[in-house]
């Protein structure tokens, strides 16, 4: 069934928008990620504008959020008062980020450095967590199973003033590296257009030390801030946010992120990070392979005066 | 800029007119269209429009050469950016970019007869008539050289997009006087007049032109979803995410209780 988009101005098949909504879905719900550095590559191939992709993926990312973080508060696994700390360096960052994305656009080649920013951080983030995930799985499989490998070491994360608690992930720790994660990834955000809960699961649990529980309804929970205030960025200032594609993809969505939940409740932590770290770095040699191999058409089209 | 250009190719017409209807000023286009409005509705799919009409004469038929027909239609033309890539340190980027000033969205001609035999290239220049000669491009020759690559680059992608065709053959004549054919419109339109022209050609050269506009507007749903996002962006946003949010809840609240039961 083919539906005719009104803001991007395409007509696309619509369960194929539902079938990509689900899967997406499904893997947000899983890893606690919006899905979002999957979802915008894969509406660009099926031709949908990059900057309406970008604005409406967001908007989507919100409802497969929702829909996820509730499964989770009602698991109890969401820090709120973490969550709220890495929200508030969040804001500061994506408001950052619009102005380090508007200084390259400046400059040109903004899609080259937003292509290598992914390149580069999905290659460390994912081989990272692929290599700690693997040792942890030996780990476990020598101490038979019994007792998984702590992570708690003592670093310069616990040296800092400013000292709170964060009761759900049983944390006693300075706000200043959740404010700086924060920050760190609401420029990202910003710029690479993701709500970046790719990138702030890993620090959550490398650099914060939370558990592996904790931290997926935690990032569901700040990713909904920080995305709903990317929608209506886009919807006021470049109009580009279309919700009919939204709606098709979000009640795809909406099913595959409790799916999702549900299976990540019979997964292992560490089989949960290995999966996530071998998408990661799937989406990174795709995304590497683009740049690196001559493409079958070298001239592209673009509208004028844009970017 | 592109109502001068229009204004440009009006008085252009004007200016020929004389010297066709010197020849044979006893031809004319009478034209008719199975619909001149195309509605893009929320489940529009493409759409075809029968093109058909007569000939009116007051003399016999000419006897030198056969009458030959050419339809045209063209989509709103706004400049593209076009940018070329090139490898540069070990990975693919863009290099340079031309403005090509004006390339239609949508293109498609249909002819009687092989285009070549339709139309010569003198009166292709002349009316732009051809895909090739319906993109404009002035002014970036100066500056780049192999401009006309990225003329063709867009040519080359938007034939593969199914949105430029020359369908030569395509055009039914019969008796020299009624003739018909179908314009097949992707479902990839935007919205805009399309300037639709018949031109009437006997030796490869235009005895009679006549021109009409097919107007392609979005209409219920779309209509009010695109004004509305243009006209109260605020409450567009808004409600994209209450929807979102409302979608979240629904979905978590209708698994949570077929879990539970």
């Amino acid at each position: 069934m083919q539906i005719y988009l009104p803001i991007a101005e395409v007509s696309v098949n619509a369960f194929l928008l539902l079938g990509l909504g689900g899967m997406v879905g499904v893997l947000s719900g899983m890893f606690g990620v919006g899905g979002g550095f999957l979802m915008t590559p894969l509406l660009f191939f099926i031709g949908i504008p990059p900057a309406v992709a970008v604005a409406t993926e967001a908007n989507q990312i919100v409802a497969s959020s929702f829909s996820g973080v509730l499964a989770h508060f009602r698991r109890r696994t969401v820090d709120i008062k973490m969550g709220l700390v890495l929200q508030a360096g969040g804001l500061m960052g994506a408001a950052l980020g619009v102005v380090v994305f508007n200084y390259l656009k400046a400059l040109g080649q903004v899609d080259l450095l937003v292509k290598l920013c992914y390149v580069v951080f999905l290659g460390v983030v994912g081989g990272l967590m692929f290599i700690e995930s693997l040792n942890a799985i030996r780990k476990s499989k020598k101490a038979g199973g019994s007792s998984p490998a702590k992570r708690r070491q003592r670093g310069w994360v616990h040296a800092l003033p400013f000292k709170m608690r964060f009761r759900t992930s049983g944390l006693y720790i300075s706000v200043i590296p959740p404010v700086l994660v924060g920050v760190c990834v609401g420029i990202l955000a910003a710029i690479m257009g993701v709500g970046g809960g790719f990138i702030m699961v890993p620090a959550m649990i490398y650099i914060l030390g939370m558990p592996t529980k904790v931290v997926v309804g935690t990032s569901l929970f700040q990713i909904i801030l920080v995305t709903g205030f990317t929608t209506m960025l886009h919807a006021t200032t470049n109009y580009t946010v279309d919700i009919v594609l939204a709606v098709l993809l979000l009640i795809g969505g909406v099913i595959g992120a409790q799916i999702g939940t549900r299976i990540g409740v019979y997964l292992k932590a560490e089989q949960l990070r290995i999966l996530l770290a071998l998408m990661v770095i799937a989406v990174c040699a795709k995304l590497a392979l683009d740049l690196l191999l001559q493409p079958s058409e070298l001239f592209t089209l673009g509208e004028a005066g844009g970017h | 800029m592109r109502k001068l250009l229009l204004s440009a190719l009006a008085a252009a017409a004007l200016a020929v007119l004389p010297q066709s209807a010197a020849r044979a000023a006893k031809e004319e286009v009478v034209l008719g269209l199975s619909q001149d409005r195309v509605a893009i509705t929320a489940t529009f799919d493409g759409s075809e429009i029968l093109v058909f009409g007569a000939v009116k004469r007051e003399a016999p038929i000419p006897k030198d050469e056969p009458l030959q027909v050419i339809v045209a239609v063209s989509g709103p033309a706004p400049s593209v950016m076009v940018r070329r890539k090139e490898k540069k340190l070990g990975i693919w980027v863009n290099v340079d970019s031309v403005l090509v000033d004006s390339a239609p969205a949508f293109y498609a001609v249909a002819t009687s007869a092989p285009f070549t035999q339709v139309l010569s290239d003198t009166e292709d220049l002349r009316y732009r008539v051809s895909i090739r000669r319906a993109i404009r491009s002035v002014g970036a020759a100066m500056h780049i050289r192999g401009a006309q690559a990225f003329a063709d680059a867009v040519m080359r992608i938007r034939e593969k997009n199914g949105l430029y065709s020359l369908r030569e053959n395509t055009v039914a004549v019969d008796e020299q006087t009624l003739f018909r054919t179908a314009i097949k419109m992707p479902a990839d339109l935007t919205e805009g007049n399309y300037q639709t022209r018949i031109f009437l050609t006997r030796g490869g050269e235009v005895v009679s032109s006549y021109e009409t506009s097919i107007d392609v507007r979005k209409v219920g749903l779309e209509r009010f979803l695109f004004s509305l996002s243009r006209e109260q962006p605020f409450l567009y946003g808004l409600m994209s995410l209450a929807i979102a949010i409302a979608a979240g809840w629904g979905a978590s609240a209708a698994f949570s209780l077929l879990r539970n039961r």
